[in-house]
C-alpha cells in the first residue's frame, strides 16, 4: 500500500472559510473508519484565498489539490480513497508525478504562472508547527553556513549585494541598516521584527508568520550573527493569535535544536528571541513608537535622529526590520545574492508579496518579481474585475499610500516607479477598486483611519488631519465648496512637511493622489453636488424602476425607516425625504429593480 | 471617601493579582502584558483588580491607565455575551462594510463599541480581520462569517437571539470555526 496523505490548509483565511470543520470531519472519520496508509496533515495559507478551503491529496509524487471543499466533498474524497477512484470535481491543481505537472484549472495556471515564490516558498507546503518539515526543505542550512563559515562583514556584504530593501514600507537597503548596527557602539544590541501589520486590508506578514514562522526566526538569527545583537523581539499585532501561538512553538523548537539560545550550533554566538504582543495601535508600526511600546509605555513616536541604530530599546543600538524582510534572508545567504537580484527592475531587486484584494476575481496572497506591471498583477493574476464593472484604480500602501488610476496600470512594480505615481510600495496591501468606489470617499476613509490613529503628540498631525477630515466630510455630504478643495490641498502639504513621524507625514497621500488623478470626482461633489460613483449618501437618491418592480414587498419589509410604500403586486415607491440611502433594499431586491442615481 | 484598600484588602483580589504577575512578571516593561492578562481573564480592565495589581507591582495606577487608554485593545466596561466585530478594513470597506454596520447598529440599537442593554451583544468595528478574500466579513464570538450582506447578518442575529431564548448553546459558542453565507 502506498503512503497517502491528506493535507488541509489551516491559515486564518482557510479557517474563516470553514477549513477547520473540514479538518475535524476528516479527522473523526479517519479515526472511525480504517484507511490503511492514510495520514492527515495540515499546512497554512498557500495564497489561493479565493479557493479556500483547500484539501490536498498526496500519494507518492502524485498530488491532487481540491478547492472550495465542503464536508460533502470531503466525504467523497474519503470514499474515493477507499475505492481508489477520487472525485473529479473541484480539482484545481494536479501533479501526475514523474515531474509532470498538469494544472487542472485554468484559474490556477493564470494565478500562479507569473508568481515567483522566495519569501513564501514554504507557505502552504509545510506544516508550520513542524521544525522537521522546515529543515527537510533546507531550513536552518543558511544559519549553519553563516555561523560556520561566514564573517559578520561578509554576511552584510552579501545582503548589500542582493539589493534587498526593507519590505515594511520605506524601502531602505537592509544590508546597510545591518552595517549601522554592526558599527554602532554598545555592548547590548537589539533586533526587532516588526510584525505589527497595521495597514487595514493587508495580511502578508500574518500569512508568513502563520505559514512559515521558522523562516522569519532563521532570518533574525542570521541578522543577529551579522550585527552582534544579543536579543531580539518580535512585535506581533494583537489580532494575530494564531501567528503568536506558532511563533512560540517555533522558538521553543529552534531552541531545542540549538539553532537559537546559548552557544548556537556549538559556536560562541548566543541569541534569544522574545515575542511581544501589540495592543492595537497603528502608530506602533512606526519604529520609534514601537520601541516605546516594547518598553511598556504609550506608543508615542520620537523625533529622529537619533535613529534606533544609535539609540533604540533602552537607549541601546537597535535594528528593526519587517517580517518579509527577514523571511528573504535565509534564501539569500544560502543561495547567494544572485538568486535574489536576478529579478531586477529599476532600483529594486527580488520579489514582493502582495495581499491582492478588492474587486478582482482571484483574491489572495501573491508574490511577484519586481518589474511585473500593476496590470499584469490585477488582470492576469487577479483575473480582472469581479463585478463586471470597469476597474478604476488600485490602492497601494494603505493609509500611507495612494490610489493609482487604471490609466497607469502599466507602471512596473519597483520602488522608484511606484513612488513616482505618488503612492508608495508600502508593505503590500493591494486593493483593487472598480467603478462603484467613490475616490473622494476612499480618501475620507483613509483619513478617518489615520486621524483616529494619530497619537496626538504633534500638532499638525493631530489637528491638521482633523481639519482635513472635516473638509472631506463636507465634500462627501454635499456642503463642500471649491475653496475647500484648495484648502484641503494646502493643508495636506503642510501636514506632510511638518508632522513628527511617518504617520502624519504620509497621511495626506491618499488625499493628494486622489486629488491628482480623480479631481473631476471632487469637482462633481462640490459643483454639481453629485457623487459619480453613487456612494456618498447625501448626494444620491435611491429609486425603484417601475418596469422591473413586481410588488413583492421585500424592500418595504427590509427598510429600517419605513420609507418604502406600495401594495402587494403593485409598484413600490421610495419616499426620498425619509430614505437614509442605506441601500439595504438594493441588496434585498431579487429583480434588480432598485438603483442609485 | 478616603482610601480603604490597605485596611481591608480583599484577599481574593490580592491572590488574583499575585497570580497574574506570577505569569507576566512585574517590571515596568511588563505593563502591557499585565493589562493583557487582566483583560483575557475578565474580558475588561476592572478598576478594583487594577488597583490591587498596582499595589503588588509598584507600577502606579495612573501609569497603567496611561498605557491602557492609549491602546484600542483595552476596554473598561464588561463585554456583552456575544462580541460582534464588523470588519472595516479596506477590502471590506470597498465591498460595502458600512451597510453591515448600519444594519447591525440599527437592529441592536447600539453604536460602535457599545453593548446592548440586555448584555447580549457588543458591537464594534475592526480594521482587517485578515480574511479579505471573504469580504465583507463579520466576526461573531470568534467565528468568521464571510461574504455577508444586510440580510444575512440580520438572520445571524435572529438565530442567535432565538437560540438564546431557547437557552441552547449557539453555533457561535460551539466552535471557533467559520463558514460563509
Ligand atoms: C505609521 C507607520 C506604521 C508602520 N507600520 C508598519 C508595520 O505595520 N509593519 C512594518 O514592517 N513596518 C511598518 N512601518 C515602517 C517601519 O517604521 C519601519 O520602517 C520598518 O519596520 C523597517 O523595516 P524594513 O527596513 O525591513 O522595512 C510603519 C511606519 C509608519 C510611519
Ligand atoms: S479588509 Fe476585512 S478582512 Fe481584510
Amino acid at each position: 500500500m502506498n503512503n497517502q496523505l491528506l493535507k488541509v490548509g489551516l491559515g486564518s483565511c482557510g479557517i474563516a472559510a470553514g477549513a477547520q470543520d473540514v479538518y475535524n470531519y476528516l479527522s473523526s472519520d479517519i479515526d472511525k473508519n480504517n484507511y490503511p496508509g492514510l495520514d492527515l496533515g495540515k499546512t497554512s495559507c498557500i495564497g489561493l484565498c479565493f479557493a479556500e478551503p483547500i484539501v490536498e491529496f498526496h500519494e507518492g509524487d502524485k498530488r491532487i489539490v481540491y478547492g472550495n471543499v465542503d464536508i460533502k466533498l470531503a466525504e467523497k474524497i474519503l470514499k474515493g480513497i477507499s475505492t481508489g477512484v477520487l472525485p473529479e470535481e473541484n480539482r484545481i491543481l494536479e501533479e501526475k508525478g514523474e515531474g509532470k505537472r498538469v494544472a487542472a484549472d485554468d484559474n490556477i495556471v493564470k494565478y500562479t504562472g507569473r508568481q515567483v515564490k522566495l519569501a513564501l516558498k514554504n507557505c502552504g507546503i509545510i506544516d508550520p508547527e513542524s521544525i522537521e518539515e522546515y529543515t527537510a526543505r533546507g531550513g536552518y542550512k543558511a544559519l549553519e553556513k553563516a555561523v560556520n563559515s561566514m564573517q559578520m562583514q561578509e554576511i552584510i556584504d552579501v545582503m548589500k549585494e542582493s539589493g534587498l530593501k526593507g519590505r515594511g514600507g520605506a524601502g531602505f537597503l537592509t544590508g546597510q541598516k545591518w552595517e549601522f548596527l554592526l558599527r554602532a557602539k554598545g555592548d547590548k544590541k537589539y533586533l526587532v521584527c516588526n510584525a505589527d501589520e497595521g495597514d487595514p486590508g493587508a495580511f502578508m506578514d500574518r500569512a508568513i508568520l502563520e505559514g512559515d514562522p521558522h523562516v522569519v526566526i532563521e532570518g533574525m538569527i542570521i541578522a543577529a550573527k551579522a550585527t552582534g545583537a544579543y536579543k531580539g523581539y518580535i512585535y506581533c499585532r494583537a489580532e494575530y493569535p494564531l501567528a503568536v501561538k506558532r511563533l512560540h512553538k517555533a522558538i521553543a523548537d529552534a531552541k531545542e535544536k540549538n539553532f537559537l539560545g546559548e552557544k548556537i550550533l556549538g559556536s560562541d554566538f548566543s541569541f534569544d528571541i522574545i515575542v511581544k504582543e501589540g495592543a492595537g495601535a497603528f502608530v506602533c508600526g512606526e519604529e520609534t513608537a514601537l520601541i516605546m511600546s516594547i518598553q511598556g509605555g504609550r506608543g508615542m513616536p520620537n523625533l529622529r535622529p537619533p535613529f534606533p541604530a544609535e539609540s533604540g530599546i533602552h537607549q541601546s543600538p537597535t535594528n528593526i526590520n519587517n517580517v518579509e524582510t527577514y523571511a528573504n534572508v535565509p534564501g539569500i545567504i544560502l543561495n547567494g545574492p544572485e538568486s535574489f537580484n536576478k529579478y531586477k527592475s529599476g532600483n529594486s531587486t527580488g520579489t514582493k508579496v502582495f495581499a491582492l484584494a478588492g474587486k478582482v476575481k482571484r483574491v489572495g496572497l501573491v508574490e511577484v518579481p519586481m518589474g511585473l506591471t500593476i496590470r499584469e498583477v490585477v488582470e492576469e493574476i487577479g483575473g480582472g474585475s469581479s463585478t463586471g464593472l470597469p476597474l478604476k484604480a488600485v490602492q497601494m500602501g494603505g493609509p500611507a499610500g495612494g490610489c493609482i488610476p487604471e490609466s497607469m496600470f502599466d507602471t512596473p512594480i519597483n520602488y522608484d516607479s511606484i513612488n513616482a505615481t505618488g503612492a508608495i510600495m508600502g508593505s503590500g496591501g493591494l486593493i483593487v477598486m472598480d467603478a462603484s468606489s467613490c475616490m473622494v470617499d476612499v480618501a475620507r476613509y483613509f483619513l478617518q483611519f489615520t486621524q483616529n490613529e494619530s497619537c496626538g503628540k504633534c500638532t499638525f498631525c493631530r489637528i491638521g488631519t482633523k481639519r482635513m477630515l472635516e473638509i472631506l466630510e463636507r465634500i462627501t455630504t454635499g456642503s463642500g465648496t471649491i475653496k475647500d478643495i484648495d484648502m484641503l490641498e494646502e493643508l495636506a502639504n503642510h501636514v506632510r512637511k511638518t508632522s513628527l513621524c511617518g504617520l502624519g507625514q504620509l497621511a495626506p497621500n491618499p488625499v493628494l493622489t486622489t486629488l491628482k488623478y480623480f479631481r473631476d470626482e471632487y469637482l462633481a461633489h462640490v459643483n454639481d453636488k453629485k457623487c459619480p460613483a453613487g456612494v456618498c449618501r447625501s448626494l444620491i437618491e435611491i429609486k425603484i424602476d417601475p418596469d422591473k418592480c413586481t410588488g413583492c414587498t421585500l424592500c418595504a419589509r427590509v427598510c429600517p425607516v419605513n420609507a418604502i410604500a406600495g401594495e402587494r403586486k403593485m409598484t413600490h415607491v421610495i419616499d426620498s425625504g425619509i430614505c437614509t440611502r442605506c441601500g439595504m433594499c438594493i441588496q434585498k431586491c431579487k429583480f434588480d429593480a432598485i438603483y442609485r442615481i | 471617601m478616603g482610601c480603604t484598600c490597605c485596611k481591608n484588602g480583599n484577599s481574593a483580589l490580592n491572590a488574583e493579582a499575585k497570580d497574574i504577575i506570577s505569569i507576566t512578571g512585574k517590571e515596568k516593561e511588563k505593563t502591557i502584558p499585565i493589562l493583557q492578562e487582566i483583560q483575557s481573564r475578565k474580558g475588561y480592565i476592572p478598576e478594583d483588580l487594577l488597583r490591587e495589581v498596582s499595589g503588588v507591582t509598584g507600577i502606579a495606577v495612573s501609569d497603567f491607565y496611561s498605557v491602557a487608554t492609549f491602546y484600542s485593545q483595552f476596554r473598561f466596561t464588561p463585554l456583552g455575551k456575544h462580541l460582534i466585530r464588523v470588519c472595516n478594513g479596506t477590502a471590506c470597506f470597498v465591498s460595502g462594510a458600512d451597510i453591515l454596520f448600519d444594519t447591525l447598529s440599527d437592529l441592536l440599537k447600539v453604536g460602535d463599541g457599545e453593548t446592548t442593554e440586555d448584555g447580549l451583544f457588543t458591537l464594534e468595528t475592526v480594521a482587517c480581520l485578515g480574511c479579505c478574500s471573504l469580504a465583507p466579513v463579520v466576526m461573531i464570538s470568534g467565528r468568521v462569517y464571510g461574504k455577508q450582506n444586510s440580510d444575512s447578518v440580520r438572520k445571524l442575529i435572529s438565530s442567535i437571539i432565538a437560540d438564546e431564548a431557547k437557552g441552547e448553546k449557539t453555533a457561535a459558542e460551539a466552535g471557533q470555526t467559520g463558514g460563509t453565507a
